[in-house]
């Protein structure tokens, strides 16, 4: 498949055998040269080539496309999660840019391969999507572009409404036991269904039909007739499980929600993975791959690549500047309780154990952590104020968005609000039996901001197509507990 | 090579177009558009294109930030401009870039307006200038600035005069930059509209928004159709007068009412630039049909058909309906210039009316 030049083709062994030397590793990697409309194509796809058929991949297409004509944005490359890995570059490069891009390509590698949360992705995504591309194709012939589309767009409005940690957790909860005040078991007594004859009680009810009935009774014992038991974080999988849909609804789906649980870790660890891979792109190019009349223009393009806004964090510099310091930190020995309980100022600065952990330590990092973790643990006061890092909030009496605090504190915890969850609402299945009349009950979990009312009626509205009876949310708003309910026909608000 | 995105491109394209095509009235008879006339963009707000998920709302306005600046700094205006919300039930806008060309399109396809098929065959070729490439000479105006810097750096590290703890880059004569360009020729079709209307006493303010509207829809569908175009404003009472576009859309004047001054304007304006032969010209006229005296009334159709309607591709006459008005005009003009195929007349009652009334005027493809 790949349709290297044969410069780039050597390029690529020479950059390989860089990364290798560095100890990097990676699936084998396979690069292709794509003109920016490939590539615009294939980054509206998110990265792959063969996508299902939805009306927003055209919008992105279109979007992308634009900003690139007016000069707003360039795609120099992209990775894609799966083994072997694939990469694209832009065919428009310079020699110089892809040389960057391909050292910058083998770091995601690496990160995709190593990193925990990754590890229970399908490496085999490409012909997956592929499949999905083929099922979805097979319904829209036979029940129309139409009702699929509707479907696939309700499915998608709670495409973030999965359990991002299910994959490593088995929320199987165990059996819970009833006992009575000696410490036995409480069977409850089932009621029979009457007989005329005592000879049909058997057929009448089975033993199987009485162990059933026994089990419903124990369930209803020992937490009243709730279901699901427990609040369900995976909202798409709690509907593709009790929802009652047809066949290709259900499919359906489930390829959303399949697709869902393999890009969640991309977004899990956005600041790692491109600080990861900026920060060997920067160390191979600098190190070994860059020649002296490819400097300025490595530079030029380096630090726009890193470039920070006032209004804008970008994580490639997060992400690098954390690795560096982790890097230094680990390779003088600035951590640990002699380190932090020091506290002549002079010493501190100028601490240096030589220890020369420094690589080993972000090699550790990038195996074991996500974002969260990663700001929580490694976001140091130093950092913050070398990076000159600051909360900026909306004053509304200047109209304006104001550089609000310095502090280390506010910075981390905003920071690590903004990355919980992805900065999405937690909402959860509550009960889905709402008022005895199999309806469906969300519940947002308010931390303080509220969620925005008319996109929240939208998608209920999206989710009565799914569940098919009427859906409510109970949220907070204005300091109130409400719940928002949609019917099939119109939206009402009410207090629990 | 057909990209598999097309598809879905197209898809995207068909729902927002369905969305506007179905809301395009009330488009017609909104005002703000025509403000937005001269960029090449408008946005236009349609309902439902982006997926709804639950979000956050407004309260959250925070984020963090890089660079200098002491606490209660503003820190520039980039960024945090996230959609707007809707105010009405389960309704939330989203804002779609589209080109005049795109919406001449859509209201051509909605009205079913015929491609207008322009005049004779004598097409002006022009050239253009474009920029193509970096060269190492050309005027001052046109240096690049970024490359004169970069060649400058570049030479002062490999000469080794440049100290990165003191980094001044002087450009030579040498590092110097400059934009080229290629002519390249580019067909066109000249046209013109001329625009006449009636500013007396008894046109009241929602006759001239009718008109302007009226104006705007008409402009963005000749505009799409040829690649230049000048237009000319005329207004009148008992005496016309050119005026320019700000005028002619917000003056009330308060005289009588003389429609051949206007008319005898326009010949002369035909006579003095626009060549029959070599332009497309497209006079409208908008009055509510309340002529001064029927001798008057004589004199325009004279006007009308030996000079202006022959060096047309179409005359159009809308009146509006005023209170005052008795719209005696269109009646004299449908009696007498019967026959003429140049001419064509449409009476716009109300803003609804807009619609029906372009497709009168630009149905004939002309």
């Amino acid at each position: 498949m790949a349709n290297l030049t044969p410069e780039l083709a050597a390029l690529q062994e020479e950059i390989e055998g860089y990364a290798r030397e560095y100890g990097l590793d990676f699936f084998e990697t396979i690069f292709e040269v794509l003109d920016w409309k490939q590539i615009n194509e294939v980054a509206a796809y998110g990265g792959f080539p063969n996508r299902y058929r939805h009306w927003r991949f055209g919008m992105e297409y279109e979007h992308l496309s634009k900003s690139y004509e007016y000069g707003l944005s360039k795609i120099y490359e992209m990775v894609i999660n799966n083994d072997p890995c694939y990469a694209y570059l832009l065919h428009s490069n310079h020699f110089v840019d892809q040389k960057l891009v391909m050292a910058h390509v083998y770091g995601h590698c690496d990160f995709f391969k190593n990193n925990y949360f990754f590890s229970h992705t399908n490496r085999k995504m490409m012909d997956e999507m592929a499949n999905h591309k083929t099922r979805v194709q097979r319904y829209i012939d036979r029940y129309g572009i139409e009702r699929v589309e509707d479907f696939l767009d309700a499915c998608i409005s709670i495409d973030t409404l999965i359990d991002y940690h299910a994959p490593a957790i088995t929320r199987n909860r165990p059996r819970e036991i009833l006992v009575n005040e000696h410490g036995d078991e409480i069977v409850p007594t089932v009621q029979k269904l009457p007989t005329s004859q005592p000879y049909m009680d058997k057929y009448v009810n089975p033993p199987e039909f009485i162990a059933a009935e026994q089990e419903k009774l124990r369930q209803e014992m020992v937490h009243g007739h709730k279901h699901p038991q427990n609040p369900e974080r995976d909202v798409m999988g709690f509907l593709l499980e009790y929802a009652p849909l047809e066949g290709w609804e259900r499919d359906i789906l489930d390829i959303v929600r399949e697709e869902a649980y393999y890009f969640a870790p991309q977004a899990q660890t956005k600041i790692m993975n491109e600080g990861w891979a900026s920060y060997w792109h920067s160390k191979i190019m600098t190190t070994r791959a860059l020649r002296d009349n490819e400097l300025i223009d490595y530079a030029d393009h380096h630090s726009g690549t890193m470039a920070m806004g006032p209004q804008k964090l970008n994580p490639y510099k997060i992400g690098i500047e954390l690795f560096r310091d982790i890097e230094d930190r680990w390779n003088k020995g600035r951590f640990g309780k002699e380190y932090t309980e020091c506290t002549n100022m002079v010493e501190k600065a100028k601490w240096d154990r030589e220890l020369g952990l420094g690589r080993k330590k972000i090699y550790e990092v990038r195996k074991l952590y996500n974002d969260v973790m990663f700001i929580d643990e490694y976001l140091t006061p130093e950092f913050c104020k070398e990076q000159k890092l600051f909360v900026y909030s909306y004053n509304l009496t200047n109209e304006q968005y104001e550089v609000a605090d310095r502090a280390f504190a506010k910075i981390k915890q905003q920071l690590l609000q903004q990355l919980t969850n992805f900065g999405h609402p937690v909402i959860s299945v509550v009960d889905a039996n709402f008022s005895n009349r199999g309806e469906l009950l969300l519940e947002h979990q308010f931390e303080g901001v509220e969620i925005q009312m008319d996109r929240a009626r939208e998608v209920l509205r999206q989710v009565y197509r799914i569940w098919k009876r009427p859906v409510n949310i109970q949220t907070v708003l204005s300091g109130t507990s409400k719940i928002l309910s949609f019917d099939g026909t119109e939206h009402k608000e009410f207090r629990p | 090579m057909i990209l598999k995105i097309e598809q879905d491109l197209s898809r995207f394209k068909e729902i927002v177009r369905g969305r506007i095509k179905k809301d395009l009235q009330k488009f017609i008879t909104k005002t703000e558009l025509i403000g937005k006339k001269g960029k090449d963009l408008v946005s236009i707000p349609i309902p439902q294109i982006e997926i709804p998920r639950f979000i956050f709302g407004d309260n959250q306005k925070n984020g963090v930030g890089q660079g200098e600046g002491e606490a209660g700094e503003g820190v520039g205006q980039e960024g945090g401009a996230g959609a707007k919300a809707g105010d009405a039930e389960g309704q939330h806008m989203m804002e779609v870039e589209l080109s005049f060309e795109e919406l001449a399109q859509i209201l051509g396809e909605t009205l079913e307006l015929p491609k207008i098929q322009p005049k004779g065959e004598n097409e002006l070729s022009t050239e253009r200038p474009k920029y193509t490439g970096i060269g190492m000479a050309g005027p001052e105006s046109l240096r690049h600035f970024k490359r004169t810097y970069r060649q400058a750096l570049r030479r002062q590290i490999a000469s080794g005069t440049y100290d990165p703890k003191n980094p001044i880059i002087i450009p030579v004569r040498e590092d110097r930059r400059y934009r080229m360009w290629k002519q390249q020729p580019k067909q066109e079709c000249k046209a013109v509209i001329i625009y006449m209307m009636d500013v007396s006493g008894s046109m009241g303010n929602e006759q001239k928004e009718i008109v302007r509207l009226e104006a705007f829809w008409i402009d963005t569908w000749l505009r799409s159709q040829y690649s230049s175009i000048e237009m000319r404003y005329i207004i009148h009472d008992a005496v016309a007068r050119e005026v320019d576009r700000e005028t002619f859309f917000h003056t009330r004047e308060s005289g009588g009412t003389i429609i051949s001054s206007a008319y005898k304007m326009c010949v002369q304006m035909i006579h003095e630039k626009y060549n029959p032969a070599d332009w497309n010209i497209y006079p409208f006229h908008f009055s509510d049909g309340d002529n001064w005296s029927a001798n008057d009334t004589e004199e325009c159709l004279t006007l009308l058909k030996n000079e202006i309607l022959p060096a047309s591709n179409v005359f159009c006459y809308g009146q509006v309906e005023s209170e005052y008005g008795s719209g005696q005009f269109l009646k004299d003009l449908n009696e007498k210039l019967k026959d003429d195929e140049q001419l064509i007349t449409s009476r716009i009652p109300n803003k609804d009316a807009i619609p029906s009334s372009i497709k009168d005027f630009l149905g004939k493809g002309k």
